[in-house]
């Protein structure tokens, strides 16, 4: 498919009623906002990743001049800004004498249409919907967000230092529930585009950006060639999380002296948690007029890094640094399994990139995998 | 908004409560007792579970449900005022409105209970979610056997209920053992932490469930000196305590290891527990 | 009528001690009682006996100016008051107060520790049971001190 063709996509999905949200640039990095064509897309942009650096870059300064519009990887944003907003509002009340009525007038979300979502994305969203719509409680300011979703994948065709989806099994194909998988092919003089459909609705608009005719149908060795991209985009990856056996290695090592390491050198500034796209945490806070007739709780991401967040009368539960990079880390790559049958971490490295110590994940992981403590360190309580 | 999605908000949202009757039990400990503001009785629960308390404009607080279970009519919560929230909470006065969600998480496992002996161990406040099991033992005298109530409390200004303390002990087939850290000399009763009680406790392990609820570290040196004493770990069940916002598993607050107290708990076996307690920070 | 021998075979404390021993402890007790409101020992006195308690309550107390008086810990039926008779420097470090009517074996701990120089196993078996009760009593003074009802719920 061109790049014309394609352009029919952001219209076809307004057809439908959809708001159409997707990656633009913004205050130097890869955001996620509305967009109302593809121009609005980073269009040859690309980003330069380590730990603790994230850097855009226009895509001719090397040798790609071309006119990508995924020509990059993942930003700080994720897709759960709209499915899991940072604020929203859960209750308004007003007083009227001693009493008081809950007012249950919060407008429906907009319907939304996703455009560009990475697999490791895909993966995150996945996650997140067992943690707040998969158990006996729905989140119903999730689930109202999350229904009915018009998903437009992007398959990797290159990957960041940071990357390491391939060792947690999310990408860089995507996989799972999406309506449309796209594979952009750029080149000395191409820019084209395979798109495969997931999903009924799916068909239906690809069906309208291209319609059916042997010209659309992409060819054996264009197919070839987009899975020859995104596997390009698989052998890039240098990261490596070694996840076998990774929940009991990580609950009998509790007491690892790499504990006390990496909290020598986190700052507790609950950036990883932020940008982290399976991450749920949130607090919730009251707010009350000056008149005290109208109050609200606003619900708000919150972060295990931060002191009050295991806060019990008396003082917090985790108050050293040590602590709660812990309960953080084994949080996603452990107790996660048990609370919800997946690891927590998708492997987008965003942790990594926007640390601004540049702690790595597999880097922590690999150090208490190499040096397990002693069976009579691991027994030795703490009382 | 649909009738579907409104049901599926419930428990996000707080319902009206009038407060009907508020008692004081200590110097900062208060018994709130609600009913809805639209005067249905539908309050079931489980003796063990909580619900979130709202004061218009300040906030929210997990708390035990101490009343009676056989009552459907009322919801009583006894709350002691250690912060902002709780104070706003205890100074409601009779007709003014609370909000509550819930009930929420475990109960204790009273069924399972049901032709063997029940054993409560409670420290300070740890006593209000207990009293519930107490009340369904005592009203259903016959489908229990012995009934036996520990409580320690700091001093003897902080006892709970003092008066039904004393009525249960003279229930049939219940023993009742009070003791305190820090006994003035007009203190007649006994001295010493809770787990001092256990030796004149008539308990007989095998046939008993024990139930208990306190600080922390109380219940783990309880739960260690059951052991000791015979009980089988699972034959013992804690109620936990940490941070909540949300009492249904959205929040992450509540989390220990692999456990959300709100929606796994509060009520554990100690024998889930017990590879926890013990760890620092956690 | 139970013989003073009996009720300290019977005893908890003294569960699985060899008739000879418990033979030879007989020879150093004797019934008491003590009227409620009554002090049975009280700190700094020479500390020469231990009891046995088949009856009643005895608190402990301890005294410190400027303070009220602390109640450290209540002694009842089936249990045993008081260690200090035991090692040196012999005297009581807390002053015992029946605070109900108590009825109790007292053993002279004079007789009783020349018996233990003489015959160690016979002091072994008594150290090893007043270790039991002085780890009992670390234990809930340990809980004590972290003032575990202040915190939490």
């Amino acid at each position: 498919m061109t790049l014309q063709q394609l352009e029919r996509l952001v219209p076809a999905l307004h057809s439908r009623g959809y708001q159409v949200i997707g990656p633009i640039v913004r205050d130097g990095a890869i955001a996620y906002d509305v967009v109302e064509s593809l121009s609005d897309l980073p269009v040859g942009w690309t980003d330069e990743q380590e730990a603790g650096r994230y850097r855009l870059r226009r895509r001719k300064n090397d040798n790609n001049d071309d006119e990508a519009l995924f020509g990059y990887v993942v930003g700080p944003q994720s897709w759960k800004k709209y499915l899991h907003p940072p604020e929203v509002r859960l209750v308004t009340a007003e007083r009227s004498g001693r009493t008081f009525r809950i007012l249950n007038n919060e407008p429906a979300p907009p319907q939304r249409a996703f455009l560009g979502v990475r697999a490791c994305e895909l993966a995150a969203i996945a996650a997140q919907d067992r943690v707040l719509q998969g158990d006996r409680y729905r989140d119903p300011v999730y689930a109202a967000r999350r229904e009915g979703i018009f998903i437009v994948a992007v398959n990797c065709t290159q990957a960041a230092p940071t990357c390491f989806c391939t060792s947690m099994a999310t990408g860089p194909r995507v996989r799972g529930a999406y309506d449309l998988a796209l594979t952009e092919l750029v080149g000395p003089g191409r820019h084209e585009f395979v798109i495969e459909a997931g999903s009924d609705a799916g068909a239906e608009v690809l069906a309208e950006l291209a319609p059916a005719s042997a010209s659309s149908v992409a060819s054996e060795a264009l197919c070839q060639e987009a899975e020859g991209a995104v596997e390009r985009a698989a052998s890039q990856i240098r990261r490596r999380l070694d996840t076998t056996g990774i929940r009991d290695l990580l609950y009998a090592n509790f007491d690892h002296p790499r504990w006390d390491n990496v909290a020598q050198r986190c700052l507790t500034c609950a950036n990883c948690t932020m940008v982290c796209p399976t991450c749920f945490c949130t607090t919730v806070e009251d707010v009350s007029d000056v008149t005290g007739t109208h109050a609200e709780r606003w619900r708000k991401w919150d972060s295990c890094f931060s002191q009050n967040f295991s806060y019990i009368h008396g003082g917090s539960v985790r108050s050293s640094a040590k602590s709660r990079y812990r309960q953080w880390m084994t949080h996603k790559l452990a107790s996660w399994i048990d609370q919800f049958g997946s690891s927590g971490c998708v492997g987008c490295g965003r942790c990594i990139t926007w640390c601004p110590v540049g702690i790595d994940i597999t880097e922590e992981v690999r150090a208490i995998r190499e040096s397990p403590a002693s069976a009579k360190e691991n027994n030795h309580g703490n009382s | 908004m649909t009738m579907a999605t409104a049901a599926t908000t419930d428990f996000m949202l707080p319902q009206p409560y009038l407060v009907q009757q508020v008692v004081k039990e200590t110097a900062d400990t208060f018994t709130l007792t609600l009913e809805p503001s639209d005067g249905t009785g539908r309050n079931r629960f489980q003796p063990g579970q909580f619900s979130m308390l709202w004061v218009f404009g300040v906030g929210e607080l997990p708390i035990s449900i101490s009343g009676n279970p056989a009552d459907r009519a009322q919801l009583v919560y006894t709350v002691r005022s250690v912060g902002k929230a709780t104070h706003a909470l205890v100074s409601r006065e009779v007709g003014e409105t609370v909000g509550v969600r819930g009930p929420f998480g475990t109960g204790w496992p009273v069924e399972k209970a049901e032709g063997r002996d029940v054993l409560v161990i409670a420290g300070g406040i740890g006593l209000a979610p207990l009293r519930p099991v107490i009340y369904e033992v005592l009203h259903n005298r016959e489908k229990y056997g012995r009934l036996v109530i520990l409580y320690g409390a700091r001093s003897p200004r902080d006892l709970l209920y003092r008066k039904e303390l004393t009525a249960w002990a003279r229930q049939p087939e219940t023993q009742v053992l009070v003791t305190v850290d820090y006994g003035g000399l007009s203190w007649r009763g006994h001295v010493g932490v809770v787990t001092t009680l256990f030796k004149n406790a008539r308990l007989q392990p095998a046939r008993t469930l024990a139930f208990a609820c306190g600080p922390e570290i109380m219940m783990r040196f309880v739960a260690r000196d059951l052991e000791n004493q015979g009980f089988a770990p699972e034959n013992i069940y804690l109620s936990m305590e940490r941070n909540m916002k949300c009492a249904v598993g959205f929040c992450g607050h509540c989390q220990y290891g692999p456990h959300f107290i709100c929606k796994d708990g509060p009520i554990f076996p100690y024998d889930r527990m017990r590879p926890l307690l013990e760890k620092y920070e956690l | 009528m139970e013989t003073l021998e009996h009720i300290i075979s019977e005893h908890s404390f003294f569960s699985g001690l060899e008739s000879y021993y418990t033979n030879l402890l007989t020879g150093c007790a004797s019934n008491v009682r003590f009227e409620k409101g009554t002090y049975i020992f009280k700190e700094g006195e020479e500390a020469n006996e231990f009891y046995l308690i088949r009856a009643g309550k005895v608190a402990l107390e301890i005294f410190a100016p400027q303070r009220k008086p602390i109640m450290l810990a209540t002694v009842g039926e089936g249990e045993v008051l008081g260690w200090s008779w035991l090692l040196p420097p012999y005297q009581w470090k807390v002053h015992a107060h029946a605070i109900e009517t108590v009825r109790a074996i007292a053993l002279d701990g004079k007789c009783l520790r020349t018996k233990c120089e003489e015959n160690h196993d016979l002091g072994y078996e008594m150290l090893k049971r007043f270790a039991r009760i002085m780890e009992q009593r670390l234990e809930a003074t340990l809980l004590q001190l972290l003032d575990v009802y202040a915190a939490g719920k």
